[in-house]
């Protein structure tokens, strides 16, 4: 690093902010079922995850040298536009987290790329065809993959083992969770960890720090696992609890198959030349080993939001990061904006959230209640996305009435979930898009 | 646009497979353990039944050991 420009700065930082977000996003992955079945205590379970996060950062010998799998075109892409995707990717990875929604950090990373890159040199700059078989199939295949693996070796085990319960085979599927569970850790570790890695050497090679073709500097590699590794101890507990308990309610049996298939999921599709999202295959597992039991019951209503949600993942964070470009062409005035945007949202999603925190202490709650609260609030302030993107467009003036908007809009719609369903709030965010 | 329809067909058929069988071996080690367990309380013992499930949580680790090879390689 010899002579890195105030610009490139911004986008390392950001870069990092993107991949902390990514850990603390997909610690659920990981995690969520061994913390719901009391296979670990919550802060074990995190800090085991953030550890083998940090240590699969490290294992990979292979560098990732694109960052979008061909997507989009990368060959004339400046700083301005990186940062303005990893915007729009932090921004949507915020929100889904706000509202308790497990959803892929991958998506939400093409979808600012997508976005950035249509605004900064038209739609020629994406590949359609490769969002097809890189985005939407995967979307669709991993959760049916994972949920019927889940959901056979769910019948299996209960067939074998039966519905009995006594300490030692508590114990027995405890060990066995927690096995497949340091296993998906570590390949997030590497996988996402290596992504940043990614986005952070091509902003620096359009920079002119780096050659083109070069590998990552190790400051780049510690920095990002560092990075995704204090993210995932943080814990994106609002997430860990939709999938451990929302979802559905997984006894130890079933938290081991869960587990288990989207460990398996997850490797076998990344050695087969068939990437699925790691997101998707573990929410898809639940539901299957909720299926499976008898008795058992998948929350359609949450998981309906989740599909929404995951629908939504790639288009609104493109429609974020192409306002984020936007303002970013106008100049340097513009890149402050976004970046002063680009903090003021965090700070008001951080501000939001503490209005029903979710933590280690509270995550295995059997109250489910508060979170739905809080989404439907949400979701009657929404659209969401489109409110970001909308202050953007309208200059960097418009924010504190945006801001100032969803504040007293969150209180009136608190009130009007005690009449409605909670499960009204589902259909509301389809319908703004 | 090509889909590579074997890839994700292979993926399906060898996680399906994969899973099954783990999560099976495993479960037949946990019901071992506990057979011999009860044996054990009754003042007898069930040797075979021991060994069975010791050879079901080994290949298991190797499981784990193969999954982690996949990782690094």
């Amino acid at each position: 690093m010899e002579h890195i420009t105030l610009l490139l700065a911004i986008v390392v930082v950001t870069a990092l902010v993107f991949d902390f977000t990514n850990g603390f996003h997909d610690t659920a992955n990981a995690m969520a079922t061994t913390i719901s079945t009391g296979a670990m205590r919550p802060k074990a379970a995190v800090a085991m995850s953030a550890v083998l996060n940090l240590v699969g950062a490290f294992l990979s010998v292979e560098v990732a040298k694109t960052i979008s799998g061909g997507i989009i075109n990368e060959a004339g892409i400046r700083p301005e536009v990186i940062f303005a995707a990893l915007v729009g990717a932090i921004l949507w990875n915020l929100l889904t987290w706000l509202l308790g929604l497990p959803s892929s950090s991958s998506h939400a990373l093409f979808g600012g790329l997508i976005g950035a890159a249509v605004m900064s040199a038209g739609f020629s700059a994406v590949n359609g065809g490769t969002i097809v078989t890189k985005v939407l199939i995967p979307a669709v295949a991993a959760p049916l993959v994972a949920g019927l693996a889940a959901l056979v070796a769910t019948r299996l085990t209960y067939r074998i083992g039966g519905t009995t319960e006594n300490r030692s085979t508590s114990k027995g599927y405890r060990a066995g969770q927690i096995a497949s569970a340091g296993l998906v850790s570590l390949a997030h570790g590497t996988n996402d960890a290596q992504k940043t890695m990614g986005v952070i050497t091509l902003a620096l090679v359009t920079g002119g720090v780096l050659a083109p073709g070069s590998n990552p500097p190790m400051w780049v590699i510690v920095s990002a696992g560092v990075a995704i590794a204090l993210g995932t101890y943080l814990g994106g507990w609002r997430i860990i609890r939709t999938m451990g308990k929302g979802l559905t309610d997984l006894q130890p049996q079933q938290g081991f198959a869960a587990q288990t298939s989207a460990a398996t999921v997850i490797l076998a599709s990344s050695h087969l030349g068939f990437s699925l999202s790691t997101t998707q295959s573990c929410s898809g597992a639940v539901m299957g080993a909720g299926l499976g039991r008898k008795g058992g019951a998948v929350r359609w209503s949450t998981a309906t939001r989740m599909f929404v949600a995951w629908g939504l993942t790639l288009p609104a964070a493109a429609l974020v990061a192409a306002a984020a470009e936007f303002l970013t062409k106008q100049g340097t005035w513009g890149i402050a904006a976004v970046a002063v945007l680009l903090v003021a949202g965090s700070g008001a999603i951080w501000a939001i959230s503490r209005r029903q925190p979710v933590d280690h202490t509270n995550v295995t709650d059997d109250e489910i209640q508060p979170a739905g609260v809080v989404t439907t609030a949400i979701a009657a302030v929404s659209p969401p996305p489109a409110g970001v993107a909308a202050a953007p467009v309208t200059g960097p003036g418009s924010e504190p009435p945006a801001a100032a908007g969803t504040a007293p809009a969150a209180p009136g719609a608190l009130t009007a979930t005690v009449a409605a369903p909670s499960s009204e709030s589902a259909p509301a965010p389809a319908a703004t898009v | 646009m090509k889909i590579d329809w074997a890839a994700l067909g292979s993926v399906f058929g060898v996680s399906l497979i994969v899973t099954v069988a783990l999560v099976g071996l495993f479960t037949v080690g946990i019901a071992g353990l506990s057979k011999q367990e009860a044996a054990a309380a009754q003042g007898g013992s069930a040797g075979l039944a021991r060994a069975g499930a010791y050879a079901c949580f080994a290949l298991c680790a190797a499981a784990v050991a193969f999954g982690i090879y996949l990782i690094v390689a």
